[in-house]
């Protein structure tokens, strides 16, 4: 380094290199990505956002939401679900006693007890899921075996994680997802909860906006600030509540005489939450839907 | 090695050349830092008690915590490290300022951009990447800004008259091309009409905000550091080899790092960015090395001054780059993902590592460019302890707080609130921190705005002094 000119090339070829991997590679590799299938359907997936979602979109950017939500479903693994599905001829009874003879098995040593927990005090109600395992070749033994004793079952494989067992989603966040956003927020600090799946979770756009203005009316214990300014208070006209206008629990609605309506922007960001989903399986993210 | 400057006839007056686009660049940088540290302060109340300022959609959390941050990064360390490095370039170089006024009309240019910025992050037209939220005329005004300051470094550099490169060289030379590369890619990419659909975007931004917050204040901070630490020990820097290696390894290995782990991106992104992070930690060690072997033996005493403040940066540096290695590592980032041990990790690089540096830096050259002594010494020694209280006090427990909520996110059993409320214990103490680091701001403006009051005042009285004197016989005409 003796030289201006060897420090220059030390730096234009360590950064111009990282910029071919992390620009110029990924804009080759994704940037022209197209929507694709929704897994054993011939339906595409993303689908373009209705207009106020997508202006919503511009809302939530506005705002700042992704400084505390994420967008993003993580999951560690795929696992296949044993859900007993009918019992034929059979009765609950005879099912459990069934199932707890199977506990002698070397290969279900592990499952026992999480098998005995989940049909302690069943009262026959279905689908029933007896457990969930990683291991293929015992979930198909298993399958194989509630054949044999008369009952029948499905073999479903889903998705695990606790963003999973939060129901924050059914299967991870992918690369598809993103397609229609513009800008992309998938934010970095989870001090809300994740909204990958939010459209799914909560589908009610007046609990939205409910939350919106409110937080702590939809979730006692949040730490979400108020909203307030997408809404505007307003007098009744001749005391008749206005079709839009919140219908929030007492200590948060309006004095007598007022109400609480959105604006545009509140609408437009409650379509938008609501157009989150990440309900659907894909090639990159399998899972067997639930019928 | 020492930094080869001998006491000759020009030390005066290659600093003089500095007074005016220093003053500039540092007097807006310690307003920007004050601005940020409140708004840092609003939206840490915030979580505390959510109703706090909600009427006010300017003052709305997703407005304050982003405008915060680029304040605090774009407002205060950017300018303050432009100057740190003119002086440091004209120093070495043995000549004054080249193009003297350039400097000056780019400060305030770059402290416009920043104030459009952040206006126009509080006024909700943040662009909604990470570190890059300044809209698209602010990013223009400051890329400007940049080129014409990395202009006049570089001229200076050029005509200089001691021709060996000092190892400070390196890596403030590679910070001037950096932002300008990294900041036009960014904006060009994400900031156009014709953005990259899906996520290329947070690929982008994320190689952008690595190179911006993890490298770029690296060869800043690092620079800085190896300039003023031999200088001030008055012992040569240790080892031209392990800082040549340190420099070439974190510009190899560093510009790698960033693609969060569990990114929903093609796998060989975040894999390459974990084994980048691996390699980091050789650049960080050799680094280390040569600070230590530097001061150890030292015999200068601390008391507050700009030695200490410039050691306390690079152990944050260290502490720093280690969290930031093993928030990458993807069995930990499973659970540090998403939590606030990464906000930590940006604001110990913030506030612990670039923002300590650049106080000490400025604390050391500022009264040698005035030729004059600080107005309130004592303001400064406050302020090193305030900085140092202030930073440990908002930094560990909001790692703690991170790795405690990590831990409960990861476990479905414990409800999403839960895992929020352990978290907000430690927000607490982190809150209490960041008022003790706006105090030693304060101290530092206050400090900065006097001597440019007094120097203000002194131009004045020579004017005055001046327009009141008698005129010279020879002019006067009979």
């Amino acid at each position: 380094m003796k030289t201006g000119v060897c420090v220059f090339l030390a730096a234009f070829v360590s950064l111009g290199a990282s910029w071919c991997g992390f620009v110029l590679a990924p804009v080759l590799q994704l940037g022209g990505a197209k929507q694709t299938v929704i897994l054993q359907t011939t339906d595409n997936w993303p689908l373009q956002r209705t207009g106020d979602a997508t202006l919503g979109l511009q809302v939530y950017r506005a705002n700042g939401c992704a400084a505390c939500h994420t967008e993003q479903v993580r999951q560690t693994g795929m696992a296949n679900e044993v859900t007993l599905t009918g019992l034929g001829i059979r009765k609950p009874e005879d099912f459990s006693a069934f199932a707890k003879s199977l506990f002698v098995l070397p290969e279900l040593a592990s499952y026992t007890n999480a098998i005995a927990a989940s049909l302690n005090g069943w009262n026959g109600a279905l689908p029933k899921t007896l457990f969930i395992t990683g291991d293929n070749d015992l979930a198909s033994a298993m399958a194989d075996r509630l054949k044999a004793a008369g009952v029948k079952s499905e073999t479903r494989l889903v998705a695990t994680g606790a963003d999973i067992a939060r129901g924050w989603g059914l299967r991870q966040s992918v690369a598809a997802d993103y397609l229609y956003d513009q800008p992309v927020q998938l934010g970095s600090l989870r001090a809300g909860p994740d909204l990958a799946n939010i459209g799914v979770r909560v589908p009610d756009a007046n609990l939205q906006m409910n939350h919106l203005y409110a937080p702590k009316s939809v979730a006692p214990n949040s730490t979400m600030p108020s909203f307030k300014f997408l809404f505007e208070v307003r007098q009744k006209i001749n005391g008749a509540a206005s079709p839009d206008a919140l219908n929030l629990p007492k200590e948060f609605a309006a004095a007598d005489g007022f109400e609480i309506v959105p604006k545009p922007e509140a609408k437009q960001l409650a379509a938008y939450l609501l157009s989150l989903k990440a309900n659907v399986p894909l090639y990159e993210a399998p899972f067997t839907p639930a019928k | 090695m020492n930094p080869t400057e001998n006491k000759s006839c020009c030390t005066n007056a290659i600093d003089a050349s500095l007074r005016v686009p220093l003053l500039a660049l540092f007097g807006g940088a310690a307003v920007w830092l004050v601005v940020g540290l409140v708004l840092g302060l609003i939206a840490g109340i915030k979580f505390h008690a959510p109703e706090f300022l909600a009427g006010c959609p300017l003052l709305t959390y997703g407005h304050v915590a982003p405008a915060a941050n680029d304040a605090v990064l774009y407002g205060f360390c950017i300018p303050a490290a432009l100057g740190v490095i003119l002086w440091i370039f004209a120093r070495l170089s043995q000549n004054p300022l080249a193009l003297p006024l350039v400097p000056v009309v780019a400060a305030h240019l770059w402290h416009l951009g920043v104030f459009i910025g952040t206006a126009g992050i509080l006024l909700g037209g943040s662009t909604g990447h990470t570190w890059l939220e300044y809209p698209r005329a602010a990013a223009v005004i400051l890329f400007t800004a940049f080129l014409l300051i990395a202009v006049s470094a570089a001229a200076t550099f050029g005509w200089r008259r001691e021709q060996t490169l000092y190892p400070s060289h390196w890596f403030l030379f590679a910070a001037l091309l950096w932002f300008p590369w990294i900041y036009s890619t960014a904006n060009l990419f994400l900031n156009s009409n014709q953005a990259p659909r899906g996520v290329v975007q947070p690929i982008i931004a994320w190689w952008f905000a690595n190179n911006l917050v993890f490298i770029w204040l690296a060869l800043v901070g690092v620079g800085i550091a190896f300039y003023f630490l031999p200088k001030i020990a008055g012992r040569p820097l240790a080892s031209y080899g392990q800082a040549l290696f340190g420099f070439l390894a974190l510009i190899f290995f560093g510009t790698w790092c960033g693609i969060p782990q569990g990114a929903p991106v093609p796998a060989w992104l975040p894999t390459v960015s974990s084994v980048a992070a691996g390699l980091t930690l050789l650049p960080l060690l050799a680094i280390l090395i040569v600070t230590v072997k530097t001061t150890c033996c030292a015999n200068v005493s601390c008391k507050g001054g700009s030695f200490c403040f410039i050691k306390f940066g690079m152990m944050s540096f260290l502490v720093s780059g280690i969290l930031y290695v093993a928030a990458a590592c993807p069995q930990y980032s499973r659970i540090l993902e998403f939590t606030w041990f990464g906000a930590a990790q940006t604001q110990l690089q913030l506030l612990g590592f670039a923002a300590m540096i650049l106080f000490g830096a400025i604390y050391y050259l500022l009264p040698l460019v005035m030729d004059k002594p600080l107005p309130l010494p004592k303001f400064a020694k406050l302020h090193f302890w305030l900085a140092i209280a202030g930073v440990l006090l908002f930094i560990v427990p909001l790692a703690i707080a991170g790795v405690e909520q990590g831990g409960k996110l990861a476990d479905a059993n414990v409800a999403f609130a839960d895992a929020n409320a352990v978290a907000l214990k430690f927000l607490r103490i982190s809150t209490t921190g960041q008022l003790l680091i706006l105090l030693g701001a304060v101290l530092f403006a206050v400090n900065i705005f006097i001597m440019t009051i007094q120097w203000k005042l002194g131009i004045a009285k020579t004017v005055i002094a001046y327009i009141k004197s008698p005129l010279e016989t020879s002019e006067v005409k009979s």
